[in-house]
């Protein structure tokens, strides 16, 4: 049977169902199936705080979707092919569904108990609601369960292969042939043949039943990605800040010393660091934040490359100890994974609402670097680069990343460790007549990193101010006023020597749009939409929050209309408004725990006209 | 003496050598000058490189301590030496870590990452000055303060339970746990130089007078006239005797332990405890920690000194054996590992 098949740029699937029905596997079986085909993905896991919340609710749905194609610089707005597993996830996720795209849901699933819990009123699948929608819904559990047992699982089992099913269709629908997937299978159960070989079955079963049903009249053929040469492997946002962070500490030549305490949804970096103690990484799980820092504290003034990770309510834990790094002057990098808040907020939710605490977040005066990561294989990059800068500078970096950026996952161009540039801290030498604590470098005012146990460096520091270059304990008033200018200014001078500001888009457009963090993908595609579509916007994405890019006043005053986008209630555009007074700036900004759309990002870019 | 794998200093040392030039701004009459001076004792005599000592505090009285003695130091803050140090200790094995801390620092604020500290067993040697007042913030009470002690903060008496810090120690699953006061500073040196030796987490108690807030706190164990009659010096492998003619002794009774006269003759001594301090099990340390005057003497000394596996050791093991075994040696090869392709 010969099916029509359509050329498509991208797609987007979303795979739904209750928290307990695999999800989140059988949306990374497809990822890394679509990526090893050659495709280019980006994937964004959506799930419910509860581990296993009562079955059939729509509080317990949880998601995983998938962006495949040639360019998927953003996770998608809308889905083109939606699995729906149940009828709870299909009425939580049906907003995300385009008209006319494929909804594939287990039919099986629609008794009357099961459309109740969900909200139904009646059944959508006969009531003629998802008229403008593809529907496919076979006896899925039933079609799986039967292939399952013929295969020596047992009833339990069985009926958790229904996924596998799902995928098998979806994997018939994007024509990926199945032996990759059955790769990936095997290696899910390792030393598990039966299980393995029953899920590969179910899978082609369902890859069979697809190809024979007239329902589906058509398939996708994807267009290959056309990326720069080179070694790829898809990453998550956290396991790239952990790679980076171990990539620093072998490139300058310390120890990786994690203090950290698990948070929702920065602990996918304690668990990868936790692995590879081969690589020297100690990991030490404190007994909670604040140990958590101030061991990583500690770790430093000891020698060691030393970090901490975690999520808001962390990040305001931590906050008098970061004000002791600051004091110390210690490199330390302090892993913020941004979640929906105030207190314990949304923590599966993401938001760029931790930028303030980031900055201002400390008793006293005590500025940090703060970088922002753009995406998930830049979490790499800004790990390694935080660590750098924490580390020739002697003072703590706070890293943003955030909830979408951290879980989700892209292609990774897999870097040299000889091509990432070189990592040099001020070490004190051995029994240097001239050491003294708070010495510092005139130009840059960094102070000297002097490992205790080497000889002749003897010296003891502290929270207490510290008077210029002798480190003794002072309450003078302008040694306290030097030494506040000194700590300021050390931040401040970097910005002569970091990066300047880029801009995109069309540079000598009216308009600037401005977004920082996690939104990269989603504003650079807004702007292009609208830049094709006859409009005129530029775009600048900060990375470096604190210093700003020298030269970012530069670029405002080449435009009329400054718009900035974030997803908060506008804390970088205020703190643009104090550091660059000079300009006005319009706000973009969405609070719901979700990422932004292109669709919305456009019409508000038109909207400003 | 040769414990641990600290490097050792290749000529003697003296205390000068670890002299600060600092003004010691503690009150005059504090109990803390008495134990710098006697723990300026210790450190020549444990023999390591001067450059292996690391003294980490927090905030309080005694944790001016790092400033007082000229070693590599760091006055942290409040409640978190525990914490700082158990990073210093784990990311930098080569050295001799010591915390200054209080019962304020330790026992309320920083409870938590004392209790945990102790509980990994890493190899830290914790000086927690007992002064059972809160002195730095000018007398408030503390969660050692006597039950009914009246203080600027329990006006009419606190009522609240205090900790008993050896209790806490072995509740923990404290390895070492020793107890000395500040007006015996030649024995605070010997149960110091106990601590260094021990592998794993030290605790030992000082007892601190302070002298502006709480002054006598400790007077019926220190008292010159009842101190023999209220103080048990213990030693290991000695019988547990006290007394101003040496004619008290403890004994265990039904479940608990009992004090009784030995008589002119010896009678009753056969029944007198020896002291095991390297007892893994930790009853009767436990009950040795809990007995306070005037029903029973205070235990001074070394009360255990359990050899457990340490952190530290177990983390040395992990990371030779993950070393050996892994295939992953550099970022190179973990960033090519898994599932990579390649675009050409």
């Amino acid at each position: 049977m010969s099916k029509q098949i359509l050329e498509k740029e991208n797609v987007v699937v979303k795979f739904v169902g209750d928290s307990g029905d695999g999800m989140q596997l059988t949306g990374t079986l497809f990822s890394d199936a679509a990526a090893l085909a050659g495709n280019d993905i980006a994937t964004f896991p959506d799930y419910p705080a509860e581990i296993r919340a009562p079955h059939n609710t729509i509080a317990g749905v949880s998601g995983f979707q998938v962006h495949i194609g040639k360019e998927t610089r953003i996770i998608g707005d809308k889905c083109d092919v939606l699995v729906a597993m149940n009828p709870a996830s299909l009425k939580a996720n049906l907003k995300w569904v385009d008209k006319g795209a494929t909804i594939i849901t287990d039919g099986d699933g629609y008794d009357e108990k099961a459309l109740e819990k969900a909200g139904y009123a009646t059944n959508p699948l006969t009531d003629g609601s998802l008229t403008s929608y593809n529907v496919i819904a076979p006896s899925i559990t039933t079609l799986a369960k039967e292939t399952a047992l013929a295969n020596g699982l047992d009833n339990k089992s069985a009926e958790r292969t229904k996924n596998m099913f799902c995928l098998g269709m979806v994997y018939y629908i994007f024509n990926f042939d199945l032996d990759t997937p059955f790769k990936l299978v095997d290696k899910r159960f390792p030393g598990k043949a039966q299980i393995a070989d029953a899920n590969k079955k179910v899978m082609q079963a369902g890859y069979n039943f697809a190809e024979v049903m007239e329902a589906i009249p058509s398939t996708f053929q994807i267009s290959n990605v056309q990326l720069e040469k080179g070694r790829y492997r898809n990453i998550t946002g956290n396991d790239a800040t952990a790679w980076g962070l171990l990539a620093a500490a072998e490139k300058s030549g310390r120890n990786l010393f994690l203090g950290s305490y698990p948070i929702t949804p920065a602990t996918e970096i304690l668990i990868e660091l936790a692995k590879h103690k081969s690589l020297g990484a100690q990991v030490f799980q404190a007994e909670d934040e604040i140990a958590g820092i101030c061991s990583a504290i500690g770790a430093a003034y000891a020698g060691a490359m030393a970090c901490t990770t975690t999520s808001g309510p962390g990040l305001s834990l931590k906050a008098e100890a970061i004000g002791l790094a600051v004091m110390t002057e210690l490199p330390l990098v302090i892993v913020d994974v941004q979640r929906a808040g105030p207190s314990t907020g949304m923590p599966t939710k993401s938001e760029q609402s931790d930028l303030n605490i980031a900055l201002f977040g400390r008793n006293g005066e005590a500025p940090c670097i703060v970088l922002a990561a753009a995406s998930p294989s830049d979490c790499f990059y800004k790990a390694y680069y935080a660590s750098k800068l924490a580390m020739e500078n002697m003072t703590p970096v706070i890293l943003l990343t955030d909830g979408n950026t951290g879980q989700g996952s892209e292609l990774f161009r897999i870097p040299k460790m000889a091509d990432l540039p070189p990592i040099n801290p001020p070490f004190a030498q051995p029994n240097d007549p001239n050491f003294k604590p708070y010495r510092r470098d005139p130009e840059t005012l960094v102070r000297q990193w002097a490992i205790p146990g080497t000889e002749g460096l003897r010296h003891r520091i502290g929270g207490l101010e510290k008077t210029d270059v002798d480190g003794l304990v002072s309450t003078d008033p302008l040694n306290h006023a030097k030494m506040v200018q000194f700590r300021h200014d050390k931040v401040m001078r970097l910005a002569k020597r970091l990066p300047k500001q880029n801009v995109y888009g069309i540079a000598d457009a009216d308009t600037l749009i401005v977004s920082w963090g996690g939104t990269k993908g989603a504003v650079y595609e807004a702007c292009k939409k609208v830049n094709t579509s006859g409009g005129a916007v530029a775009h600048a994405h900060f990375s470096q929050i604190m210093p700003l890019p020298e030269n970012t006043a530069e670029i405002f005053a080449n435009y009329k209309k400054i718009l900035v986008c974030e997803l908060n209630s506008g804390q970088f555009a205020n703190y643009l408004r104090m550091s660059l007074p000079d300009f006005k700036y319009e706000q973009y900004n969405k609070i719901q725990g979700l990422p932004f759309t292109v669709e919305e990002l456009v019409n508000a870019i038109n909207n400003i006209k | 003496m040769s414990y641990k794998s600290i490097e050792r200093s290749a000529v003697p040392l003296t205390q000068q050598d670890f002299a600060s030039d600092q003004m010691v701004k503690w009150c005059p009459g504090c109990g803390d000058h008495a134990i710098l001076a006697a723990i300026a004792k210790v450190f020549p005599e444990i023999g390591y490189k001067k450059e292996s000592y690391c003294i980490v505090s927090g905030i309080g009285c005694s944790s001016r301590f790092p400033y007082y003695v000229n070693t590599y130091g760091f006055h942290s803050i409040h409640g978190r030496a525990n914490a700082v140090a158990s990073g210093v200790r784990i990311a930098n094995r080569g050295l001799s870590v010591w915390v200054a801390t209080g019962d304020g620092d330790s026992l309320a604020i920083g409870g938590n990452h004392f209790i945990h500290a102790i509980r990994r067993n890493i190899d830290l040697n914790i000086m927690l000055f007992n002064n059972k007042i809160y002195g730095l913030t000018k007398g408030q009470y503390s969660p050692t303060s006597d039950l009914g002690c009246v203080t600027k903060t329990s006006p009419y008496g606190t009522i609240e339970q205090p900790f008993l810090v050896g209790e806490l120690v072995i509740g923990a699953q404290g390895t070492f746990f020793a107890r000395a006061i500040d007006t015996n500073p030649k024995f605070i040196t010997e149960v110091m130089l106990e601590a260094a030796k021990h592998d794993g987490t030290s605790v030992v108690e000082l007892l601190q007078n302070c002298i502006i807030f709480a002054d006598d706190t400790h007077k019926m164990i220190t008292d010159k006239e009842t101190k023999d009659e209220h103080q048990l010096i213990l030693r290991h492998g000695e019988k547990m005797i006290f007394g101003k003619n040496k004619d008290k002794g403890i004994i265990m009774c039904g479940d608990g332990l009992k004090v009784i006269t030995i008589g002119p003759n010896g009678e009753g001594m056969e029944d007198v405890l020896e002291h095991d301090m390297y007892s893994p099990t930790p009853g009767v340390h436990l009950m040795l920690a809990k007995m306070f005057p005037p029903h029973f003497p205070i235990a001074l000394g070394v009360i255990r000194a359990a050899k457990f596996p340490t952190y530290d050791e177990l983390l040395e093991e992990q990371i030779t054996e993950s070393s050996a075994k892994s295939n992953i040696k550099c970022m190179d090869d973990l960033l090519n590992s898994g599932d990579t392709w390649e675009i050409k």
